[in-house]
């Protein structure tokens, strides 16, 4: 991910602990040199209804780790998430959670 | 040179741009619309035309199942799936088309808020009118999922890669190359301001 012109100070939350364990397939988000690190904490918040925070702790371990799970649930669902994803021009894909 | 976009009244965002900028992101996005409306395959298998399966005309789920040749498509177009060449096929099969529409709607959006704006038609003499936009929230929507479209279909085209910085910066200013790389972080610096415009809105 990359910032433009002014980037943000993004202070780091203690947890990002959002998925359920339960649930046996997860969208995942994968990191790219284009998108700004301020419109993927975008998204996670508007699509998803995350906190800043965690949606910030999501963005930071996508840009660090190189990927993050974002969302679980049945494989219908993570479709659904992966194209809402796709059409917000992340780079996501969906995967049985044992994978 | 544009500041880019703010929040205004109402919530509303607004954005004033010279007639050159605005002309410019009209151009930009118009290669993006052409290109994910052009050539979008229609034949989910080779030899299962829509005529030999009316049923899958009558849905319109007869969707491409390949991914597209053209790297900036392939990234607009991701595949859905990473280790199943079948399932992605399949996902691309029933979303493609409808993702190739929603893009190009937004662009259509994006150029049509322009033009509403004030900026002359193309090839028109864009003269050095000021284009003051001021977007609801759909366009909003538009606009920030049309720059980072327009800006990933640069990125592919440029090969830019994360902490490039240095190659960029030793480029000669007067190359094309070096051109179109301050276009894409000029871009950057626009939908910058409009993320945080578009905050809470």
């Amino acid at each position: 991910m990359t910032t433009a012109a002014s980037p943000t100070e993004v202070e780091r939350p203690e947890t990002g602990e959002v998925v359920r364990p339960d649930l046996p397939w997860i969208t995942v988000v994968w990191n790219d040199p284009v998108n700004l690190m301020s419109y993927v904490t975008y998204v996670f918040c508007e699509y998803f209804g995350y906190a800043k925070s965690q949606a910030e702790t999501l963005m930071l371990q996508v840009h660090h780790d190189g990927k993050a799970v974002v969302a679980n649930g049945s494989r219908e669902e993570m479709e659904r998430d992966v194209q809402a994803m796709h059409g917000y021009g992340l780079w996501a894909t969906l995967q049985k959670a044992d994978a | 040179m544009t500041s880019g976009f703010v929040r205004g009244r109402q919530g509303r965002v607004q954005g004033e741009f010279a007639a050159l900028e605005a002309d410019l992101i009209r151009h930009l996005v118009s290669q993006v619309v052409e290109l994910v409306s052009d050539d979008a395959p229609h034949a989910g298998r080779p030899g299962a035309g829509a005529s030999e399966d009316p049923l899958a005309g009558l849905l319109d789920f007869d969707g491409p199942v390949d991914s597209p040749d053209d790297p900036v498509l392939a990234r607009l177009l991701p595949d859905a799936y990473r280790d199943d060449d079948e399932a992605a096929g399949e996902f691309r099969r029933f979303t493609e088309r409808s993702m190739r529409d929603q893009k190009a709607g937004n662009g259509r959006a994006v150029v049509s808020s322009l033009t509403g704006a004030g900026l002359p038609a193309v090839g028109e003499d864009v003269g050095d009118a000021v284009v003051e936009l001021e977007l609801g929230p759909a366009d909003v929507q538009a606009w920030l999922r049309c720059l980072t479209d327009v800006r990933l279909a640069l990125a592919i085209r440029l090969g830019v890669e994360e902490g490039d910085e240095d190659y960029w910066d030793a480029l000669p200013d007067d190359s094309p190359q070096a051109y179109l790389r301050d276009v894409y972080d000029w871009l950057g610096f626009v939908q910058e301001t409009l993320v945080a415009a578009a905050w809470r809105s």
